[in-house]
């Protein structure tokens, strides 16, 4: 998965790969969700959003991604992988570990053998090797997240978006899935724009941490996040993580008037 | 990534405790209908014997000369050759719902101004009572088998076109926009989203029209006696003659076919979907 093509630039270098300049959103019964959003995600970086629930998070990574347009303002996204983890896991129901993994490159008309390849790869890359057979219905909810970022791996993504991936999960899986995201993020070279409402988690995975405030859904501070990648899980427990994570919360507290 | 892999699931099942409680459980599911069932045998010998003097007793035959009516070689005969009768008309009508039921829904799901054109006529379908149209369904298709088709296809199409609807509609707003970030076609989409998560109410919907399509089937042969009919002629000939007793054998022919075919396609609903969905039988 980490095979890019020659063209494409390696993660260290900086580049642009989504930038958003004053952008607005309102929905058409009236409500603003977001106003003026200026926001940038380079290549190299894995940048999260925390805010307040009902804060047009979420709607930030529709307009990213294209599902929704935004009404105001500039949305500039330079590549066209990619990846998508939804809140839910999103699998259908129907197909085994190994078919849902499959179901993107299928709908891209990549040819099967090719698919089944890829597909085993990202299934490794998740550590679900052993479970291809298995349905969503005998998955624990960690292990849906991991098929469903399986999944997404698959497209060979330059951009990653992560809206709330891992908010349904215990505590324990969700850290355990935090380390194996930013291992990945280190290893698999894609840039990130990951929403969550848990400063620790927003602390610990990016390289950039965004703080929105809610209606209507604005920036109200940017911190940048300087542990060395990857990052060891330690780190949680130092006084630096903690100073980090308690100005977070206070400008989370400030900007919600 | 260290996970550990869930137990099978036939392991699990192992490690309920309670064997004795599951058995106690199973005669606690069969036990009531049983008594249910005796008690009605019962109440029947009372009216035949208690109620009714012996000049009105063939109003209702006691439960074994129903019994022993059914086993005589010339009714059985008569009754097992109107049975598959009726059955080959349930089938072939069921068959015929299920396609036009569910290519009705699927055009329905694909447009909002096909739904709101066509839907108003699938309810109107279920409305007017059949009953109304039969006699003029008999004088335009003939009275023998294809008029008896249609009177069951006509009972039994509603719950198709009505379940597969709502399967179709009712999938996750989240898997829709998965396929839609790749730019799936509208083919591709029912292909492989609408129509698998649909299949589970479309199932549903088989089991109901497969026991209408029973009912159409017998209210048809009722009404439309030439060519060869079934269980419904049967009933009213020996209405007719006054045989009670096989009047009665054969409503309970046709019962029990409804329940068959009511059971098997819960069972081949099951067989189909209930991997993946707690399909209850």
């Amino acid at each position: 998965m980490t095979i890019a093509p020659p063209e494409v630039a390696p993660a260290t270098t900086t580049g642009q790969l989504l930038h958003f300049e004053d952008v607005a959103m309102t929905f058409p019964n009236g409500t603003t969700a977001l106003s003026g959003v200026d926001l940038t995600v380079n290549r190299g970086e894995f940048v999260t959003v925390v805010g307040p629930s009902g804060c047009g998070k979420s709607t930030l990574l529709r307009i990213a991604s294209g599902l929704t347009p935004a009404t105001e303002g500039v949305t500039q996204v330079d590549t066209s992988r990619i990846g998508y983890v939804f809140q839910d896991a999103t699998l259908l129901p129907w197909r085994d570990v190994q078919s849902n993994v499959e179901l993107l490159a299928e709908l891209n008309g990549v040819p099967k053998a090719k698919r089944r390849a890829t597909a085993k790869q990202a299934i490794d890359l998740v550590g679900l090797s052993g479970f291809e057979k298995h349905l969503p219905r005998t998955l624990s909810g960690g292990m849906k997240m991991r098929t469903s970022l399986a999944r997404s791996l698959t497209l060979d993504p330059e951009l990653f978006l992560f809206d709330e991936p891992f908010g349904a999960l215990d505590e324990i899986t969700r850290e355990r899935l935090n380390d194996e995201l930013i291992k990945l993020f280190t290893e698999q070279q894609f840039a990130g724009l990951f929403i969550t409402h848990s400063v620790s988690e927003a602390v610990y995975l990016s390289t950039k941490v965004v703080v929105m405030s809610g209606r209507p859904g604005k920036i109200v501070d940017t911190f940048p996040v300087e542990f060395p990648l990857p990052r060891d899980p330690e780190i949680r427990f130092t006084a630096e993580f903690a100073e980090l994570c308690g100005k977070v919360s206070h400008a989370l507290r400030e900007g919600h008037h | 990534m260290t996970t550990t892999p869930p137990a099978p699931l036939k392991n699990r099942t192992l490690m309920r405790p309670a064997t004795v409680k599951k058995s106690r459980s199973k005669t606690m599911t069969w036990l009531p209908p049983i008594l249910v069932f005796l008690a009605l045998i019962g109440v029947w010998y009372a009216i035949t014997y208690l109620v009714l003097d012996e000049k009105r007793r063939f109003l209702m035959p006691p439960p074994h000369e129903v019994v022993a009516a059914f086993f005589d070689p010339d009714t059985l005969s008569e009754i097992l050759v109107a049975l598959g009768r009726t059955t080959a008309v349930a089938l072939v009508g069921l068959a015929i719902a299920i396609v036009i039921g569910v290519v009705w829904a699927v055009a329905m799901s694909q447009a909002k101004w096909v739904e709101r054109s066509l839907y108003p006529y699938a309810v109107v379908l279920q409305c007017i009572p059949i009953l109304a149209l039969v006699p003029l369904i008999g004088f335009w298709f003939g009275f023998e088998y294809p008029a008896r088709i249609i009177v069951c296809v006509m009972i039994a199409l509603f719950p198709m076109v009505s379940n597969t609807l709502f399967g179709l509609q009712s999938v996750d707003p989240g898997q829709r926009e998965l396929f839609q970030l790749q730019r799936a076609n509208r083919w591709t989409v029912l292909t492989k989203l609408e129509f698998p998560a649909a299949l589970p109410a479309i199932f549903a919907g088989m089991r109901i029209s497969a026991g209408l399509a029973v009912v159409g089937a017998i209210v048809g042969d009722f009404f439309f006696r030439r060519g060869e009919p079934g269980l419904g002629s049967l009933l009213s000939t020996y209405t007719a003659r006054l045989r009670s007793a096989e009047l009665f054998a054969t409503i309970f022919v046709a019962a029990l076919l409804g329940v068959a075919i009511f059971a098997l396609f819960g069972w081949i609903g099951k067989r189909a979907v209930g991997r993946w969905y707690d399909f209850s039988a």
